[in-house]
């Protein structure tokens, strides 16, 4: 019994003990990101990799989404005649809940691995050391760059995923369902509100922070070789895709609970 | 489980006074120690390194030597002790003072530590780059001459590390490390992994970048062979204290039956190695 209160107790500590070791490396890296110098090619390099090389998996993924939703909500709305609903489904679905969650979860993949690999590589072939001895801060070398362009960078994609979601739903509708065009486009726009759109880029913002953070946070604490980066890799996409789904309640409640 | 070995008398590390009139040394460190857990690897370890002075210090694996260097450099925080460079006491520097006084220090690293995902010319000049001291396009034709002065051709400026041999990027690395014509240099295991050929080659750049330079060297191997090379005074490291230090010409005959094992790579003597069972 008393084992299995120390375990539960060893956990507990283990898991406030890593909360807070995230939240000062968080501190630290936002400390550093308002304080020159700034390496604006890095930054512009991170919004290359992050904005522009995720947009065929991100808009792959919306597009497709947007089609299934549409297709769904279709037959499923039929059995009670409110196929009508179907473009307004697919519009606010897609811009509250599905272009952010999923276009988070696509770059956790992506690049919060990516960035946990090339960090925990450079952690353990001594390159972030040789960093410091070269008098360049690893945190607004490394960190900063990549923490600003994952929050910047995200919300565009969303963007470009909403409009490529609702595309697919209004191809879905129009070509296969035997929606009007024009009057499938009038129920997207009909009940569409700024605040749709703009909790969505909140979202988006947000875990594109969280990708980041989990990405540089796992990396640059990597030890021991190749399997240490494997297991920080592991770990920055699993804590990444785990807090995107929290936050993603969380600031749902913050916007649309009442 | 780690069988600890026997308990053997050690000698007093010599730590003579420095007289009234000498200049205070380069590098001062005093009661340095640095504890991982229960292990204590650095046991209020005195050193001095004089200005223009090429010290090596020697010691077995895990006798630490590497915890040293990176003390010094500011990569590992020391739990007691001070470390003075040119008589300021670095480890009560804010982290800026700390990365000013770092512009002055050049590393060669074990494994190089050059930036793969940059093409070498920028790995040489990066701390130029990064201190916005030289444009992109003078940090170029800079790179490729020093580049020149370790052996290497201009076409080798736009190569990335992962395209060289490990000789090349030793090479890079150092001309890395001379780059901003640093007051110090350190060596962590300059010639490990590469054939004895290369290894004397990068030994000889090594001489005479820091005699060009005019610049300290801090160095250290288990490499002898290299040690006599770069070495104007040899210093052995056992247990986390400096047990012995003497130029390096007394090096094959020290009078120190540690040194002696060491040097000579006896199987039996004072120094028995911990071993797991």
């Amino acid at each position: 019994m008393l084992d299995m209160l120390a375990a539960v107790g060893r956990g507990t500590f283990g898991f406030l003990s890593t909360i807070g070791t995230v939240a000062l490396f968080a501190a630290t890296a936002l400390g550093h990101s308002v304080r020159p110098p700034f390496y604006w090619r890095n930054f512009i390099r991170q919004c290359i990799d992050i904005g522009y090389f995720s947009l065929p998996v991100v808009a792959l993924t919306a597009i497709f989404s947007g089609m299934v939703l549409a297709l769904q909500s279709y037959t499923g709305f039929a059995r009670f005649s409110a196929e009508g609903a179907v473009a307004t489904v697919v519009v606010l679905s897609m811009t509250r809940e599905l272009g952010p969650v999923l276009a988070g979860l696509m770059v956790a993949g992506r690049i919060g691995a990516a960035m946990a690999a090339e960090i925990g590589t450079m952690r353990v072939t001594d390159q972030i050391d040789a960093l410091t001895t070269l008098s360049t801060n690893p945190f607004k070398y490394l960190v900063v760059p990549r923490l600003v362009a994952g929050t910047l960078m995200l919300p565009l994609l969303v963007l470009v995923a909403d409009i490529l979601g609702v595309m697919g739903g209004f191809l879905v509708g129009t070509a296969k369902l035997g929606f009007n065009s024009g009057a499938y486009m009038a129920r997207t726009w009909e009940y569409l509100e700024a605040e749709d759109v703009v909790s969505g880029l909140v979202k988006a913002a947000v875990f594109g922070f969280l990708v980041a953070l989990m990405g540089c946070y796992h990396g640059y604490r990597s030890r021991g070789g190749a399997q240490g980066v494997g297991a920080a890799t592991t770990n920055a996409v699993v804590s990444a895709s785990i807090l995107i789904l929290i936050f993603n309640y969380i600031i749902t409640e913050l916007f649309f609970a009442r | 489980m780690s069988a600890p070995a026997p308990a053997a008398p050690m000698p007093a590390a010599p730590m003579p006074a420095a007289p009234a009139d000498t200049p205070p040394p380069k590098i001062r460190v005093r009661g340095l120690t640095k504890r991982f857990g229960p292990k204590l690897v650095l046991d209020a370890l005195d050193l001095d390194l004089p200005a223009r002075h090429s010290l090596v210090v020697i010691g077995g694996s895990g006798s630490g030597k590497s915890v040293l260097i990176k003390c010094i450099l500011g990569l590992i925080e020391p739990d007691e002790g001070a470390i003075e460079i040119d008589g300021r006491n670095v480890l009560a520097m804010s982290r800026e003072e700390r990365e000013a006084v770092n512009a002055h220090m050049g590393m060669l690293f074990q494994a190089g530590a050059l930036f793969d995902s940059l093409p070498v010319w920028e790995n040489v000049c990066f701390g130029l780059l990064a201190k916005n001291e030289i444009g992109r396009c003078a940090a170029r034709e800079k790179a490729v001459e020093i580049l020149s002065r370790v052996g290497l051709t201009p076409d080798v400026a736009a190569l990335y590390p992962a395209e060289l041999s490990g000789g090349m990027q030793k090479r890079v690395a150092l001309a890395r490390a001379i780059a901003a014509q640093p007051d110090i240099i350190f060596f962590d295991e300059p010639t490990t992994g590469l054939d004895p050929i290369m290894g004397a080659i990068i030994d000889s750049l090594i001489v005479d970048c820091v005699r060009r330079l005019g610049a300290t060297a801090f160095s250290i191997t288990h490499d002898m062979a290299s040690a006599k090379r770069i070495a104007d005074s040899v210093a052995m490291i056992f247990k986390g204290k400096i047990i012995w230090r003497g130029p390096s010409a007394e090096i094959d005959h020290p009078g120190n039956p540690y040194v002696e094992q060491f040097v000579k790579g006896q199987k039996d003597g004072p120094i028995q190695m911990e071993v797991r069972r």
